[in-house]
């Protein structure tokens, strides 16, 4: 069936077979590398679950390599009692190793310095659990951040805190969202300039995105930038200046919607900030445009689907780019973007390499918003390519939904072809090692009424197994070729993160609870360890007080993908966690609920 | 409402199988027919409420079972076709399908299985309804009028199989989500579940 789909759409098919033989980085010179300082010499740390602010995951540490990988074992768990999906970063900063749990969002401090690490001290901010209702894809967290004695992390319902870092006392607690509008949090922060950078969750729920900077020291808020609306509301001045001319225009954020849907119309901040200090630029994405039910929103619906340049100190907005106008299936714009600095066309470039939910990874000039290339990684039904002229990607007319109709094979699905979940990128390969989905889907575009602090989705969807019936892959993408390396398949849905070492293995995790280091250059795997469930965190690395490299991951299934789990959900309705559920029937006979921190190490 | 019904009896046999034969018969499933489909013309306006006393548990102090007083509408609403397939209208129109999906659940739990965290009954349905619940069930008091939120709770009974062939609703025309719910075997509804997530303290 797929043969013939794909024949009669004349739609190219790009999954690489896996996997290949070694390939030489880059003939032409050395691999891109992010710039030195947004990317500082390892220390030996994990003070942020990107690493740093060029989002590269990687660690310069070595003493765990692809010679000895094969020999690690457990240094001790810790269970962070809760039963929802894990999808926090374990951090490490000094001798203290911080653990960040789904809601209720319970902070644990462990000390390295004693056997078997015990607790030092936990702090429970104690969320209203109503939140929990307006949480669309499980109750998830994805990590707290550490800048000058401060753990920084928000909760489900609203609040920012910043907790002292040796004692967990609370320092400050700010509430900035609000659950009766539909509003929660579950992004990590980024804290730059003494300024800890936050947005909100609630796509499904008809908010309003917005992305935040509070004073790290105190809590008080400095200013708010919203994603829809007026060009005062957003901060667009007279220094916006977008590459494309359709991000041109006074007020397109609320000129490309119906009248005032724009107040209800997402564009949430709720994935993945970088920072540049030489540009003074602050990059996010922007979530999808709401409802789903894209017949109630005529236009390109500014700002949603795409990404922003931000001046960190003024919010003012210097560059935008719109990876999906009028988005017709979920595609929120809120990936991680990877800081580089690489040699393109002869002329040295700022870039940020953006594997994309709408299926493409992204190069960009990052000082202009300009793309240089966009490449598929995902097989593609629902659009054509981008086009490099005028920066727009291309829909194919026939896979639009319409009220009231079923549009079937739409590749990629709504959680795209890779979600949330961030990508690491290791200098020494030239490699971006995305962990993404495989899944196809039916939709059917519904009438919805909007009622604040309830969803406004308007569609029902059934996702499926892409071709070749795997659900899931992790691909290492050739930044400078834009093409893939290789590619692993997995049964499930890849929703955990990535981890690139100098010591040539990257690590990531799968729903069914396997650990997996895999060699960085040819992707053969070269240990795996079963934990207690499936894997749906972001590994970290860090060398303990005792001079030696541990690797820690948070296991316990959940968020969208595990949803069917952690929610206990009836696998006989198809459309069940908007639809994820028809792909993941089988998941409940391959892992049950947990939340247990593992760290491993050599013997 | 006896008058509403004498008028519709005439077109109730419509929808019976050709295989059933005899005066008698075709009287006695004509009423029952037009009892299935029977409505009231002036439901209770909004501000009304049922009194309806139920019980989250099935412990007591004493040896019985708890005590429970209903007012018998739930049985009404739950052998009317019209009213549980109004309750289906409503499911979507007050976004109860944005959390609960066709059943199966999303960020609410889900309603076609056996597992009934406050009490599967129709009067406990009302309830959470009315009330919310403390770990993300908004309370629809107020927005939804009573009789509105009765018919909701028919048709999330009918979901699991809880009510008559004859009454639950057949397969939709859009996306086939899951068996309709006149398909699906009756599971009978069972108290318990965990209020998530398992770590925090009862609510």
């Amino acid at each position: 069936m797929w043969r013939l789909l794909i024949a009669s759409t004349g739609l190219a098919i790009v999954l690489a077979a896996s996997p290949a033989p070694a390939q030489a980085p880059d003939a032409a010179g050395n691999p891109p590398k992010p710039p030195a300082s947004a990317a500082p010499p390892e220390d030996g740390q994990w003070t942020q679950p990107a690493k740093n602010w060029a989002n590269t995951r990687f660690s310069g540490l070595d003493e765990i390599n692809s010679g000895n990988v094969g020999k690690l074992q457990v240094a001790f768990t810790f269970s962070t009692g809760v039963n929802r999906g894990q999808e926090s970063a374990p951090l490490m900063v000094g001798t203290t190793l911080y653990v960040l749990s789904p809601y209720p969002n319970i902070l644990y401090a462990l000390d390295l310095t004693k056997p078997g690490a015990p607790l030092k001290w936990k702090y429970e901010p104690k969320p209203e659990a109503a939140s929990q209702g307006v949480a669309c894809c499980d109750v998830v967290n994805r990590g707290p951040t550490f800048a000058d004695g401060r753990i920084h992390f928000v909760t489900l319902d609203g609040n920012v805190v910043g907790v002292d870092a040796e004692t967990g006392k609370e320092l400050w607690k700010t509430k900035v969202g609000d659950i009766n509008k539909g509003e929660t949090l579950t992004m990590a922060p980024l804290v730059a300039r003494g300024k800890v950078f936050v947005g909100n969750s609630g796509g499904e729920y008809g908010v309003r995105g917005w992305v935040q900077a509070l004073d790290a020291a105190s809590g008080k808020s400095l200013w708010t930038a919203f994603n829809t609306g007026p060009d005062a509301d957003v901060k667009i001045g007279p220094d916006f200046k977008p590459f494309y001319d359709q991000d041109k225009g006074k007020d397109l954020g609320v000129s490309t919607w119906p009248p005032d849907a724009w107040k209800q119309g997402g564009g949430t901040v709720w994935g993945w900030l970088a920072y540049d200090p030489d540009l003074n630029l602050l990059y996010h994405g922007t979530g999808n445009p709401g409802p789903w039910n894209h017949d109630l929103r005529q236009g390109d619906n500014k700002w949603t689907a795409g990404i922003f340049a931000r001046d960190p100190d003024s919010g003012a907005a210097r560059w935008f780019y719109q990876w999906s106008p009028h988005d017709l299936y979920d595609w929120d714009g809120i990936n991680e973007q990877i800081l580089l600095d690489m040699t393109w066309k002869g002329q040295p470039r700022k870039v940020l390499v953006r594997p994309e939910r709408n299926g493409y990874v992204y190069l960009m000039d990052r000082t202009t918003g300009e793309v240089l290339y966009a490449n598929p990684f995902h097989v593609m039904t629902a659009t054509k390519g981008v086009d490099l002229k005028t920066g727009r990607l291309q829909y194919v007319p026939e896979k639009a939904p319409e009220t009231g109709k079923v549009v079937r094979d739409v590749c990629p699905t709504a959680p795209g072809a890779k979600d949330w979940n961030p990508s690491a990128y290791s200098e020494r390969t030239g490699y971006l090692y995305i962990p993404h989905v495989n899944l196809c889907m039916d939709w059917e575009t519904t009438e919805v009424n909007y009622i604040a602090g309830t969803p406004y989705v308007g569609a029902e969807v059934r996702m499926k197994p892409g071709p070749g019936g795997h659900r899931g892959a992790f691909t290492a993408w050739d930044v400078r070729q834009g093409k893939a390396a290789w590619t692993i398949k997995e049964t499930f849905p890849v929703w955990s993160g990535a981890l690139a070492t100098a010591g040539n293995v990257v690590f990531y995790g799968t729903m069914e609870g396997w650990f997996k280091a895999v060699d960085a250059t040819t992707g053969a795997v070269l240990w795996q360890f079963k934990t207690g469930s499936g894997i749906i965190g972001q590994p970290t690395t860090f060398k303990g007080p005792d001079g030696h490299q541990y690797v820690a991951i948070l296991s316990g299934v959940g968020g969208w993908a595990g949803a069917i789990v952690a929610g206990d959900l009836d696998p006989r309705d198809g459309t069940a966690a908007k639809g994820f559920v028809n792909a993941m029937r089988d998941l409940k006979d391959a892992t049950t609920k947990g939340g247990t921190l593992h760290v491993f190490r050599l013997p | 409402m006896s008058s509403g019904c004498r008028e519709r009896r005439a077109r109730c046999p419509r929808g019976l199988p050709s295989r059933v034969f005899g005066p008698a018969a075709l009287l006695f499933l004509g009423l029952a027919a037009c009892e299935r489909e029977d409505r009231e013309y002036r439901p209770n306006p909004v501000a009304t409420e049922t009194e309806e006393r139920i019980a989250m548990t099935s412990l007591t102090a004493g040896p019985t079972t708890p005590e429970i007083y209903t007012t018998g509408k739930g049985k009404d609403f739950e052998q009317n076709a019209y009213h549980v397939s109004q309750g289906q209208k409503y499911f979507a129109w007050f976004n109860c399908n944005g959390c609960h999906a066709n059943g199966g659940g999303d960020s609410g739990p889900a309603l076609m299985d056996d597992t009934w965290i406050y009490g599967g009954a129709i009067e406990n349905i009302v309830a959470t309804i009315r009330e919310g619940r403390p770990n993300g069930m908004p309370s629809f008091r107020g927005r939804i009028p009573d009789d509105q939120i009765w018919e909701i709770a028919a048709y999330i009974r009918s979901m699991g199989g809880n009510l008559p062939k004859d009454v639950a609703p057949s397969r939709r025309d859009d996306l086939h989500a899951r068996p309709s719910e006149n398909r699906l075997p009756a599971v009978e509804p069972k108290p318990g579940g965990s209020t998530p997530p398992a770590a925090t303290q009862p609510q």
